[in-house]
């Protein structure tokens, strides 16, 4: 398993992120020597097959490569598959939207699919340097695609964007020395690794790393990815940079850079840091931050009256109910399923959809109304009735009304945290649940009730409604037929839980 | 793997017919489909009335898919069935989603996404009433919500959209807890499966205490029934409903409370529900009484109705509360039939003042009067109504309300004796809604109304004969309620 140099085998392991890679070099060249520029979301689209189909030929693999810093299994696949879905459809969503940003579109496409290199990268990395690195080329590109619009607001939000980035990685990177420092070793799995040191110190890990080094070191990188996945009280930077950033790209932060977040953090806490001792604190310690984004995140939700602004603060308590899963570990007594995380990996893809469809309708009317307002969905049902049902099923998914898979995802999550002795997470969560109905429905109110301010025909471009049509399809038939998402999930999941 | 077809057209033909409408039908046409849709569905749901054999009783006609979900990781199955219970209750969605298509007929604005909620609505609720899968029942149970949001906040009147939210976000609230129950119950049991839940529950180690079980799950039941003091969002909501949304809420949704209670609360915790009985009869007691005297100062036609109704819900409350006597069996029988025949008679009541609204433009008591001189037929439908309401022998309203005082009467003296003086009240504000909506001299601006039409004559005789019919002979249901009651009772017994 363990061979020190790369061969052939090792890059066709590889070949899903070589693929995109090469996908983004691609749209660049094109890019300078064709002046159509309409031709690039196609490309870029079409071009996505290729990583997919890499993946699906990879599936059923279980290997390291790169000298065990990276790992090919299920885990890593399902969110590979997640991302290049979500890079797809922001694809699609976005070729009209992109049309303003001139001669720079091809920057703009390639930027996107360089930070899912990352993200796809994040997903199997098993070692602390690969994984930081991997985030950064998730970042950068992030951070410039923030302030793509080259207004006084974008530009504000790219800055904070990175500067926060920075920030987090500081932690990341403290917590990753002081492990290292420790214990020698910075791999997460196979021999002499982290997880096989901590385990042959079952009864007291701590011994190993000197009195609550260990716990220090494991708070430090849930900090560092709490920013990554807008968990209160690390949060702050949401609104600001959802509200700036061009609106794909906002959809994009809240879909995938989350998904990569929740799958690196479940690959850390479960593979190395998984000894009953410590399990008991850091489950704790998410379950805190979980009830604080779910709580705070709804609470200031009600006040937005900026679309993209609600739907940050929505993010943030998401990713709370999404911590409920990460909180349910399935090692503490009663827990023998995986239903925590596999809860987590079936709301990750549910909530693709969910969100995805909400940002393509919002990029359709903002840029027919140029507003971003609350108030330029009144009357929506009468202006256009397809894209006001795709909004409103989106908000009855978020909020967890059958029969969509925000219920379904709910639900499973929700179960998997009682199994664990959660109850009052669930109860929290759930009361959550109910107040955010208000938030949503008000948004639903004003395409149904309202009177349309102006009664401007709102023209939808075929990107837009394919990528609409597609999240309506995930959203419907993953409500009606979880099993075998459900069975996907914990599939994936089996791969990092022994 | 059983399945026989019947249930799953009866719950998903509303709803595919509402789609259906909302896709391919214009505003003019749609109406047609819909009162094709929904007589259809009156036929189906009075098929299985009609083939349900209540001499042999226990579930049946089951539609079960259980590779619906991997049932390694999560146990939720379509598992669809019926019992003495839910027959008569599907019969009764079935009688008010017509009667509701006719409550609509004059509707113009944004006509076919009327009907299409309508018969969403329809479907889901003989969803809550058919499935036996705990989760499946959930599903169901909020799938209602979106339907009636939209219904009131869209056709409503007053302040509708404030009515509509509180509406939704009560029965969410109470939904929410008992979503935290149901978990509970399957993680400590390992199935969802409603029939073998009771027995499994006796046995199973439960996570937390079974009364904070019980608890959890009867608030969703208590918030729809309405239970004082869950009950604020009934009068907002049937005032400001349009009238098929009424007939909707008043006939089928309340009812969905009372099924809960008995369904999951009854047969799954037969030791809480007789420990906290005095709870339930209390509550009850507070219902019929506190709901009549508020009823009797209102002067609205609608929110009169709506306040009764609490009252009303409050006779439901006090035959289940007769669990814990000698005659539980004739409490719950009692019980079950107030829901049925209360769906029957404040169906009529709503009704009837939709169509005095449509004519008169206000329900505001003190504007109207003498409106019998020119619609004498709405007045003899609303007296009919109103005296089944309050009881009169013959009617359906005095043999539920009989029953439940039989039942009750020796577990509760204190409780019923109380009671019957709801019944009293009742005469009071129903005679005198009557008389001064009705009756005496009619104000000129009325001189040109007409009485009612044919389409309006027809949900009027349904309601009607349904009244009247099991006034008269009522072990049309009430044999086939006390049969689907009887493994409660079984298991009460044995306790005691």
């Amino acid at each position: 398993m363990d061979t020190p140099v790369t061969n052939a085998h090792e890059i066709y392991l590889l070949l899903p992120e070589i693929s995109m890679g090469i996908l983004a070099a691609t749209i660049i060249i094109i890019d300078l020597i064709s002046q159509k520029k309409n031709i690039l979301p196609i490309i870029a689209t079409f071009g996505l097959i290729f990583p997919l189909y890499f993946s699906i030929q990879l599936s059923g693999t279980n290997e390291f490569a790169f000298s065990r810093s990276i790992i090919v299994d299920e885990f890593g696949l399902f969110f590979k598959y997640l991302i290049i879905v979500a890079t797809a459809i922001v694809f699609m969503s976005s070729n009209k939207y992109a049309t303003v940003f001139g001669k720079h579109q091809g920057e703009y496409y390639a930027l996107i699919i360089l930070s899912a290199t990352g993200m796809m990268l994040l997903s199997s990395a098993v070692e602390l340097i690969t994984i930081y690195i991997a985030l950064e080329l998730t970042a950068l590109p992030m951070a410039a695609l923030v302030a793509f619009i080259r207004i006084k607001k974008s530009a504000e939000s790219g800055v904070k964007f990175l500067i926060l980035s920075a920030f987090s990685s500081a932690f990341l990177l403290y917590g990753m020395v002081l492990i290292y420092g420790f214990a020698g070793t910075t791999y997460l799995l196979g021999d002499h690794s982290l997880s096989t040191i901590i385990s042959q110190n079952t009864e007291n890990p701590d011994l190993v790393f000197g009195g609550g080094a260990l716990l220090l070191a494991i708070t430090l990188i849930t900090v560092g990815f709490a920013f990554k996945i807008s968990a209160v009280p690390f949060h702050m930077w949401a609104p600001d940079v959802y509200e700036g950033a061009p609106t794909p790209i906002t959809g994009y932060l809240s879909v995938a850079s989350k998904a990569a977040g929740f799958a690196i953090l479940l690959r850390i806490l479960y593979t190395s840091f998984d000894t009953y001792e410590i399990i008991t604190d850091w489950s704790m310690l998410i379950a805190v931050m979980s009830a604080l984004s779910m709580t705070l995140g709804n609470l200031i939700a009600i006040q937005q009256t900026n679309i993209k602004r609600l739907l940050a603060y929505s993010t943030i308590a998401q990713a709370g109910y999404i911590m409920i899963g990460l909180s349910a570990v399935a090692n503490l007594p009663g827990g023998e399923d995986q239903s925590g995380p596999a809860g987590i990996l079936f709301y990750l893809a549910g909530y693709l959809f969910t969100n995805l469809a909400a940002f393509s309708v919002i990029i359709v009317v903002s840029n027919n109304t140029k507003s971003e307002k609350l108030t330029a969905f009144n009357g929506l049902s009468k202006i256009n009735p397809f894209l006001s049902a795709i909004m409103a099923l989106s908000m009855i998914s978020l909020i967890g009304i059958p029969p969509t898979v925000g219920f379904m995802s709910k639900i499973y999550i929700f179960s998997s945290a009682i199994d664990t002795g959660l109850e009052w997470l669930v109860f929290i969560g759930v009361i959550n649940s109910v107040i955010s109905a208000y938030y949503y429905l008000k948004i639903l109110k004003a395409m149904y009730i309202e009177k349309p301010d102006n009664s401007e025909k709102i023209r939808l471009d075929t990107g837009a409604t394919l990528s609409a049509s597609l999240c309506v399809l995930g959203i419907i038939i993953f409500g009606v037929f979880p099993g075998p998402l459900i069975n996907i999930a914990h599939n994936a999941v089996s791969s990092i839980i022994n | 793997m059983e399945f026989n077809w019947i249930l799953s057209i009866a719950i998903f033909l509303p709803i595919l017919g509402g789609l259906t409408i909302a896709i391919f039908f214009s505003n003019n046409t749609a109406r047609n489909f819909a009162l094709f849709i929904s007589t259809l569905e009156l036929f189906i749901c009075g098929y299985i009335f009609y083939i349900y054999q209540s001499s042999s009783g226990g579930i049946q006609l089951v539609d079960k898919i259980s590779s619906w979900f991997p049932q390694e990781f999560f146990k939720v199955e379509y598992f669809l069935g019926v019992d003495g219970i839910s027959t008569p209750l599907i019969l009764l969605t079935g009688i008010l989603g017509i009667v509701s298509i006719f409550a609509s007929w004059n509707i113009t604005l944004r006509t076919k996404e009327h009907y299409m909620w309508l018969l969403i609505l329809q479907g889901a609720v003989i969803g809550v009433f058919s499935s036996l899968d705990l989760m499946l029942f959930f599903i169901f149970w909020e799938l209602e919500l979106i339907p009636m949001f939209f219904l009131i906040s869209i056709w409503g009147t007053g302040r509708k959209e404030y009515s509509a939210m509180k509406f939704l976000i009560f029965t969410l609230l109470g939904s929410a807890f008992m979503l935290i129950g149901i978990l509970l119950i399957y993680l400590s049991t390992g199935t969802f499966d409603m029939t073998k839940l009771p027995s499994e529950m006796a046995s199973a180690t439960l996570i937390i205490p079974a009364s904070s079980i019980f608890l959890l799950t009867i608030i969703a039941f208590a918030v729809k029934l309405p239970v004082f003091p869950f009950h604020t969002w009934l009068p907002d909501a049937h005032t400001d409903a349009p009238t098929a949304a009424s007939v909707m809420l008043a006939g089928v949704l309340l009812k969905m409370g009372g099924y809960g209670i008995l369904r999951v609360s009854a047969s799954m915790f037969p030791n809480q529900i007789t420990e906290f009985a005095w709870l339930i009869g209390g509550l009850g007691v507070i219902n019929i009484i506190y709901g009549a005297i508020v009823t009797l100062r209102q002067s609205d036609l609608k929110r009169l109705v709506a306040y009764s109704s609490i009252s009303h819900m409050g006779f439901v409350l006090l035959g289940i509360a007769a669990i814990s006597g000698p005659f539980g069996e004739i409490g719950l029988t009692g019980a079950a039939l107030q829901m049925f025949t209360h769906g029957t008679i404040t169906g009529l009541l709503f009704l009837t003042i939709g169509f005095i609204y449509e004519r008169t433009h206000t329900r505001h008591i003190p504007d109207l009067g003498g409106l019998s001189l020119k619609m004498p037929l709405l007045t003899i439908s609303i007296l009919i109504a109103g005296l089944a309401s309050l009881g009169l022998p013959g009617t359906s309203g005095f043999v539920s309300e009989l029953t439940v005082f039989m039942g009750s009467f020796k577990a509760w003296t204190l409780f019923t004796s109380i009671s019957v003086f709801g019944v009293v009240l009742a005469a009071g504000y129903i005679l005198w809604m009557i008389q001064r909506s009705m009756f005496g001299p009619l104000p000129t601006r009325f001189n040109s109304l007409s009485d009612a039409t044919w389409a309006e004559l027809i949900p009027i005789t349904i309601l009607v004969i349904s009244i009247i019919s099991i006034g008269i002979y009522p072990s049309i249901i009430s044999d086939m309620f006390s049969e689907g009651l009887k493994p409660i009772t079984i298991a009460i017994e044995a306790i005691n």
